[in-house]
């Protein structure tokens, strides 16, 4: 069988143009550029760089592991398990997650896809995934930082800024994004059967790798500025998370609301400009009285982006209780939206 | 099991295995749907309102109570599949069977009842699910692939097949939406043919692309069913369920009503539809032209048997007794009543008129007639027919003609169906002929295989 991979390393190209001064950052996105370059080579049929990408390696090796530990052709062949018992539900029922990493596949297309159709026929390709923070720093900048002279924890502005806008623009356009996520696929939802979680998820993942994309930016910036980052960076996986679960459990709410109440596509971008405004942002978090910070932090996003500065700049803010309180809310956002979804989950086929 | 008590008579038609374990059990399986507005979508406001007036209901005990209609799009069907059936399910529209098949498939939830299934289901209730216009052939390929529940191991060793089924080599990396619409549904259908579940459900799918890739789909899904593997098909397609389906049921309104061989359920099926061509159509609000002075007023298609007795409904080579009735308002003298036959397209097939016979129609004003044509034995291919009428006297006057008066619908003869592979063309036809064979022994006729000159042949009469 042709390796999938051979193929790939030919068309690598114009990654320049989408990762900006990020160079040592090499993500092989070329292909979302939705330009090849050149024929490729022709032994490839699969034309998606299936484990080449570096943020999906695990589900590949996990596969090669289960199938050698199991030659029962029941566990690859299939998707679902041997007997399924289809019956009506009613009320609150179980999440079945280990049917959403059974169809980690299809998990992974959609994301594939997502990313592919969003930057097609563009001129600046994946650029837009740094443009946008860029450009909203730049502006902030100008009229916070300059105008306003809005303190900024004894950190530059710019920077101060992008920082905090980097987890923010991923938590806005994957809420905004998944919340329409299962309307604008009613089209296989009406048609073919997979676990439905998987169409929010794949959109707030798709999310992550623009994320990735501005994230080496953060990193030039912070050089320009001479800011080394501590030795506390290595938390900054846990906000990330924290980005990422607060970012799906709002969008798996909203999306499934969105099935049945249209009115939430008009709810969306009033949301999120108002949470902008109840994140620390344009302004610190120390702006507050030290006993309202822990009601703060109950929107999740005070947390990641505390964090971020902390993790990243050194910020003195010491965000400890807040994460606390922030991670807390978050979880019960995911694991409720979850439980919500699924619950709402029936009647999607009937209603969308 | 469920099979036996519903039809204890035509159980033993059905030429299930019944040692083969059964892949699909359902039982008492009932969906519910509410008509009208309310099921679509609610907006916020409606629901705080609604909630609000359930809470009001629960205190002031039931004063405005909301007259929500609902139906049952599938009321307590219970049936059994096993193991290697290829199933047919049949019904006309809305009687059920999209519904069966969601659920069967799992995209809808049932109101009531349950089913069991064994094995990995693959459904196709559509052609295309999961493509997007934007990404190339090949990646739609992939897409659609995994939507449908394939390995993407499993799409990589079949993609030289998938695409060389579609026909579409040469556009495979060109973007689907830049696709003709045949090419778009070949690639469609032929990712969904290379599903390989254990159980496959099949909408309808076989009406796509042209005669030739229609026939090609047949085949294809023949081949799967001789697999040995489990398929549920629904069609209006009585020749296709006939020839491929091992089994079939017939909805009606939500109900299974039939379960038994493919022929038996086709013949009902095709007994339920529409009672058309003995129905009266009246021709007052018909688009007329001619002088007007005689006009027709009515025209009644009664198919009858050899024997002369009424059928209900209209087969190749049955008679056709074709009944006009004209009323006169201006005095006509020896005027030719004719009807013509067209084929869907307006096509002219066949014409018959009182002339022929040398029979004319005279008529004074206020005097009704009738004129009844008996068509013998009509070959007219099963389709959808239209039959126009003409009174006038030719190259003289057209006294009232009507293009399109009816429409006449031929359906399959139900036992002729299992030998039925369509063939292009009209319609059927059969010749008087005679055979002369010169061969050096000279003409050997064994006895009773030459024709008689001027004697029907029956060899021709079948295709």
């Amino acid at each position: 069988m042709p390796n999938a991979a051979v193929g790939f390393r030919d068309r690598r190209a114009g990654i320049e143009s989408a990762a900006g001064n990020a160079a040592d950052f090499q993500p092989r996105w070329t292909d979302l550029n939705g330009a090849w370059s050149g024929s490729g080579s022709s032994d490839s049929r699969f034309p998606i760089p299936y484990f080449r990408i570096p943020y999906f390696p695990i589900p590949y090796f996990r596969r090669r592991v289960q199938r050698l530990r199991s030659p029962s052709p029941v566990t690859h062949t299939s998707i679902r398990p041997h007997t399924l018992r289809i019956e009506p539900t009613r009320g609150w029922v179980a999440l079945r997650l280990g049917e959403v990493v059974a169809y980690r596949e299809l998990l992974y297309f959609l994301v594939w896809r997502d990313l592919k159709v969003r930057y097609k026929q563009t001129i600046l390709g994946v650029a837009w995934a740094v443009l946008q923070p860029l450009l909203t720093m730049l502006v902030f900048a100008l009229f916070f930082g300059r105008l306003a002279r809005v303190p900024s924890d004894g950190v530059p502005y710019p920077l101060f800024a992008y920082t905090a806008l980097v987890p923010w623009t991923f938590f806005a356009t994957g809420l905004t994004l998944a919340s329409n996520s299962l309307v604008g696929s009613a089209n296989l939802i009406t048609k073919v059967y997979f676990p439905r979680l998987t169409i929010p998820l794949a959109t707030v993942l798709a999310g992550l790798v623009d994320f990735a994309l501005a994230f080496p930016v953060l990193f030039g910036l912070m050089w320009w500025n001479g800011v080394a980052p501590t030795a506390q960076v290595v938390w900054l996986p846990v906000f990330i998370a924290l980005a990422f679960a607060t970012a799906l459990g709002v969008g798996l709410w909203l999306s499934a609301l969105n099935v049945e109440f249209r009115d939430v596509r008009h709810v969306v971008p009033f949301l999120t400009q108002l949470w902008m405004f109840a994140t620390p942002i344009a302004y610190p978090s120390s702006l507050l009285p030290e006993k309202w910070r822990t009601l703060y932090a109950l929107n999740p996003m005070v947390g990641v982006v505390e964090g971020f500065r902390w993790a990243l700049l050194g910020t003195a803010t010491r965000p400890g209780p807040m994460i606390v309180v922030s991670g807390a809310a978050a979880l019960a956002l995911l694991i409720g939206g979850a439980f919500f979804f699924r619950r709402m989950e029936r009647t999607f086929a009937d209603v969308v | 099991m469920s099979s036996d008590v519903a039809f204890p008579g035509e159980a033993s038609l059905a030429p299930t295995p019944h040692e083969a374990p059964r892949v699909i059990r359902v039982s008492h399986l009932g969906k519910q749907y509410q008509l009208g507005a309310r099921a679509r979508y609610r907006t916020l406001r409606e629901a705080l309102v609604d909630s609000a007036k359930g809470i009001a209901r629960s205190i002031g005990r039931g004063r405005t109570r909301r007259s929500v209609e609902r139906f049952w799009a599938l009321d307590d069907v219970s049936f059994d599949v096993a193991q290697g059936d290829v199933v047919g399910i049949v019904g006309r529209n809305g009687s059920g069977k999209s519904t069966l098949l969601k659920i069967l498939s799992r995209i809808v939830e049932p109101t009531r009842g349950t089913v069991d299934l064994e094995g990995r289901v693959g459904s196709l209730l559509e052609v295309g699910t999961g493509f997007h216009p934007d990404l190339t052939g090949r990646e739609n390929v992939f897409l659609s692939g995994a939507i449908l529940g394939m390995r993407r191991t499993e799409i990589e060793k079949k993609f030289d097949e998938i695409v060389e089924f579609a026909e579409v080599e040469r556009f495979i990396d060109t973007q689907v939406k830049h696709y003709s619409s045949g090419m778009y549904m070949r690639l469609a259908f032929s990712v969904a043919a290379h599903l390989e579940p254990d159980v496959l459900v099949v909408d309808e799918v076989l009406a796509v692309g042209d005669a030739a890739f229609q026939k090609k789909c047949l085949g294809k899904m023949g081949t799967v069913a001789r697999h040995g593997r489990t398929v549920l098909f629904v069609s209006h397609n009585m020749g296709a369920v006939v020839s491929l389906c091992s089994r079939a049921l017939l909805l009606q309104s939500g109900r299974l009503v039939l379960e038994s061989d493919p022929i038996t359920v086709a013949a009902r099926y095709q007994a339920t539809l529409t009672a058309a061509p003995t129905s009266t159509t009246d021709l007052a609000g018909a688009e007329h032209y001619g002088s007007g002075k005689a006009r027709f007023v009515s025209l009644r298609f009664v198919p009858e048997r050899r024997d002369g007795s009424t059928r209900e409904m209209m087969c190749p080579g049955s008679r056709l007794r074709v009944e006009t009735r004209i009323v006169c308002s201006a005095p006509i003298d020896s005027a030719n009543v004719g009807i013509t036959v067209y084929d869907a397209s307006g096509y002219r097939l066949v014409d018959a008129n009182t002339a022929m016979q040398g029979r004319f129609v005279s008529m004074k004003p206020g005097d009704e007639a009738r004129v009844d044509f008996a068509l013998d034995d009509v070959r007219l291919k099963p389709g959808t027919y239209l039959v126009g009428l003409w009174m006038g006297r030719s190259n003289v006057e057209d006294i009232d003609g009507i293009l399109y008066a009816a429409t006449l619908e031929v359906e399959p003869d139900p036992h002729q169906l299992q030998h039925s592979e369509q063939f292009p063309g009209s319609y059927l036809c059969a010749f008087k002929h005679s055979v002369v064979i010169s061969t050096p022994a000279g003409d050997v006729a064994p006895p009773g295989v030459r024709d008689e000159p001027g004697q029907r042949s029956a060899a021709g009469v079948s295709r």
